[in-house]
């Protein structure tokens, strides 16, 4: 199902790229070369081991330990059996426990009172939020035995709680940008704009081509937000976006009005009406020809008949501010934590390392071939999209999760969503909207 | 002295009797039978309606976030200060939607459903079939109600509305939140709300077709012909003999009406609650279940107000219906 009901951005470990079946069969065939690279990686984890800190020490845990799964597709979880089958050290046994992807995140609090050891969830203030609730457990060492090698200095901070204390393992991603199709950017001879200029004037040639600049949608309160979020962190910089997710900063700051203002100027170049659209009719606009680009996440892609995306690209969001340049992506990442304290804390970290590693994720995207993982090591083949996704996210020195993952969740479903909302019914009212957002912003985030 | 403890010794007496008698009816195996048929339906009723009532009641003077019991603290009345100051646009723009479509199911659905039936009574040609097309969408629940007016009558490039009235323009029907009758600046009865009564009385007429069906079959002729014979015409003697006759079937549909109106949740949920569409249900559930959900205390108060609202309409209903039989029974 295309979440038509869905209050949520949607996750990356369950909107892959959906792939045409001939691009499953090779990523199938991807895993027969897999028994050749596991000695390699398991090789590496065995470096790694000399030089870890801390209490932790791979290698030496035995015994029984639980995973909590909403990888409730086939393809995750058959890729999720295969890559916990993949655990290098054979004396741990992992008994995985899994719940429907939806009914798990909307009990998240009731289950963590009762956590498996190993909790699936995501990035960001969530993340951050329940670490610094102390309902998860630290795992700096795991990140210490060798995981900052593989993963690199993005995921890192990714993973990182508000003590500076890792509490994460990323597993799977995707990319917010400006998708659209390279073959009718080619008859056009248009090209990918690099700042707002560019933007207005390939806009503009679009309209006289006869096609909406931007499709766009909002049915569900969520998708809009890519767009606040792109033109948050392209005006003001990566700090003051996650500063005002996180409830420091004021909604009623010019800084945000500018963003806004931003936003009504480029509203004439978007569909109209984007509140009553699903994300699927506006992408379908884009599949159509009718409509050139659309600032969405990489599962656009699941839109395009049989899945084929190999007539599908993006370009990040244009330059807005020469001060901040496009160094922040918005990626929302998917992995993995432990519980405050695990029945099996050990046997719990060695499975969170094999999972930050490449011999895990190859046997993930072997089975699963739809999505992109975050190490470096991978030796899946992934296709020139995917490969572009890797590029983009690897090379940007900040990168954000989408604002219903960024910030307190009861201030992204009740406000932010109907904030927007309402800003693009009637965006005259934008003052009056940015008040209210701000007092119940104080009220929530004060607890 | 010894009168009073006279008089008391003979009213004991006379008591006394009486409640032997009634202890004596239910003896041995009757008596657990008895216990059991009023204690475990008591319990289950105790159980799982009013001890969640009062706990949620309670839960509203608090700030907990639904994680540990150890983290519950009081905070007196600041969820409820909070919903009428920092979330009032909501708060008040839900209850002026439930009242609308209070009011709505009075005076569109039930009156047309009636007419329907009244129609439908007279055995014109074909009524069966018609009686059949007008209940089909009440099998239907109001959620999947919802997804099908959503996807087939109110898309906005191709739905069967848009195709009748948009004049060959896209219209948002759904999205549309702007105010089609605004009460001030920031209230009213929104567009959008508009569509989703139409397509809530789209399954509700037939519902109360049925119901008023069901009362006119059980109309004795003889008065509809005695009415007749007295000069009434069709007008008057429906509303003269038919309509008191049907009292029962009244009340039922009244209640139906209200529990309807204020339990309204599924279709607009289903419909990715759009802006101005608020309902009391949807914001409780928002702050309790869900991506928004965790906030406790302010949902659980949320709850209580519309507790309330319909614990007003279940006493003016209880003591209305039970003054009116008592009458009856007295005259």
């Amino acid at each position: 199902m295309t979440g038509q009901s869905t209050h949520r951005s949607p996750s990356p470990s369950m909107y892959g790229y959906q792939l045409g079946r001939r691009r499953f069969l090779k990523g199938a065939a991807g895993a027969t070369g897999l028994g050749l690279v596991l000695p390699a990686a398991l090789a590496a984890c065995g470096d790694d081991e000399d030089s870890g800190s801390g209490s932790f020490e791979l290698g030496t845990a035995s015994g029984a330990t639980t995973l909590g799964s909403n990888y409730s597709n086939e393809l995750p979880q058959q890729g999720l059996a295969a890559a916990v089958g993949a655990l290098p050290n054979q004396d741990i046994s992992v008994s995985i426990n899994e719940v429907d992807h939806n009914t798990f995140q909307e009990n998240i609090t009731t289950y963590l009172q009762n956590p498996d050891d190993v909790i699936p969830w995501f990035a960001g203030f969530r993340m951050r939020f329940f670490a610094a609730q102390d309902l998860l457990g630290d795992i700096t060492d795991v990140w210490d035995a060798g995981l900052n090698d593989s993963l690199g200095e993005g995921f890192k901070v990714a993973s990182t709680g508000d003590d500076g204390k890792q509490y994460f393992v990323p597993w799977t991603y995707y990319i917010w940008g400006v998708y659209y199709r390279p073959s009718i950017f080619e008859a056009n001879g248009w090209t990918a704009p690099t700042n707002e200029d560019e933007l207005l004037s390939l806009a503009s040639d679009m309209q006289d081509a006869g096609l909406v600049p931007f499709a766009f949608a909002n049915d569900g309160n969520w998708p809009a937000m890519g767009t606040f979020d792109q033109l948050n962190f392209r005006m003001n910089g990566y700090q003051f976006h996650v500063d005002l997710m996180a409830g420091k900063e004021n909604w009623t700051d010019d800084r945000v009005k500018a963003v806004f203002a931003k936003w009504e100027q480029l509203l004439p170049v978007h569909q109209e009406n984007p509140n009553g659209r699903t994300w699927e009719e506006a992408a379908a606009a884009v599949v159509n020809g009718e409509a050139g680009m659309m600032t969405i996440g990489t599962f656009i892609g699941s839109q395009f008949p049989d899945g084929d995306t190999s007539d599908l690209d993006f370009f990040t969001f244009p330059e807005l501010n020469s001060e901040f340049g496009t160094g922040t992506v918005e990626a929302p990442i998917d992995g993995w934590m432990m519980a405050k304290s695990p029945s099996n804390v050990n046997a719990a970290k060695e499975l969170l390392y094999h999972f930050g590693t490449a011999a895990a994720q190859d046997a993930y995207l072997a089975e699963d071939p739809s999505v992109v993982a975050p190490s470096t090591e991978v030796t899946v083949e992934y296709s020139p999209l995917q490969r572009k996704v890797l590029d983009a996210v690897a090379s940007a020195p900040n990168v954000t999760q989408f604002l219903d993952r960024d910030a307190n969740p009861e201030f992204a479903a009740n406000v932010a969503g109907p904030g927007l909302r309402d800003f693009l019914a009637d965006p005259s009212r934008v003052d009056a909207i940015l008040q209210d957002m701000q007092e119940q912003a104080e009220v929530i985030y004060a607890g | 002295m010894s009168d009073t403890t006279a008089a008391a010794a003979v009213s004991t007496s006379v008591a006394r009797p009486k409640r032997r008698r009634a202890l004596s009816q239910f003896q041995g195996r009757d008596r657990t039978i008895f216990l059991l048929m009023v204690g475990v339906p008591t319990a289950l009723h105790v159980g799982l309606v009013w001890i969640p009532t009062l706990a949620s009641i309670l839960l509203s003077f608090t700030d907990w976030k639904g994680i540990r019991f150890s983290d519950i603290n009081w905070v007196g009345l600041r969820n409820y200060d909070q919903i009428l100051t920092v979330f009032e646009k909501d708060f008040f723009q839900a209850v002026i939607n439930n009242t609308v479509l209070l009011v709505f199911l009075f005076i569109g659905p039930t009156i047309f459903g009636m007419f329907l039936a009244y129609l439908l009574d007279k055995n014109i040609r074909g009524t069966r079939l018609y009686q059949s097309v007008f209940y089909t969408p009440v099998v239907l629940s109001l959620a999947v109600v919802g997804f099908m007016w959503q996807s087939v009558i109110y898309s906005t490039e191709n739905g069967l509305a848009t195709e009748l009235f948009g004049g060959g323009e896209a219209v948002d029907w759904i999205g549309n939140q702007s105010f089609l009758i605004p009460f001030g600046d920031n209230y009213g009865i929104s567009k959008n709300f508009v569509a989703i009564l139409i397509a809530i009385a789209w399954r509700h007429t037939g519902y109360i077709m049925v119901l008023y069906l069901a009362g006119l079959k059980s109309v004795d002729n003889s008065l509809k012909e005695a009415a007749s014979l007295d000069g009434c015409n069709e007008w008057q003697s429906f509303r003269h003999v038919v309509f008191p006759t049907l009292k029962p079937i009244n009340v039922v549909i009244s209640v139906i009406t209200v529990i309807e109106a204020l339990r309204a949740f599924d279709i607009i949920f289903v419909l990715n609650t759009p802006g101005n569409t608020e309902v009391l249900s949807i914001l409780t559930t928002n702050n309790l279940l869900g991506e928004g959900g965790g906030n406790v205390g302010r949902g659980s108060a949320y709850a209580t107000i519309l507790f309330l609202l319909c614990l007003g309409f279940v006493i003016w209903y209880v003591t209305s219906h039970y003054r009116r039989t008592q009458e009856g029974a007295e005259s």
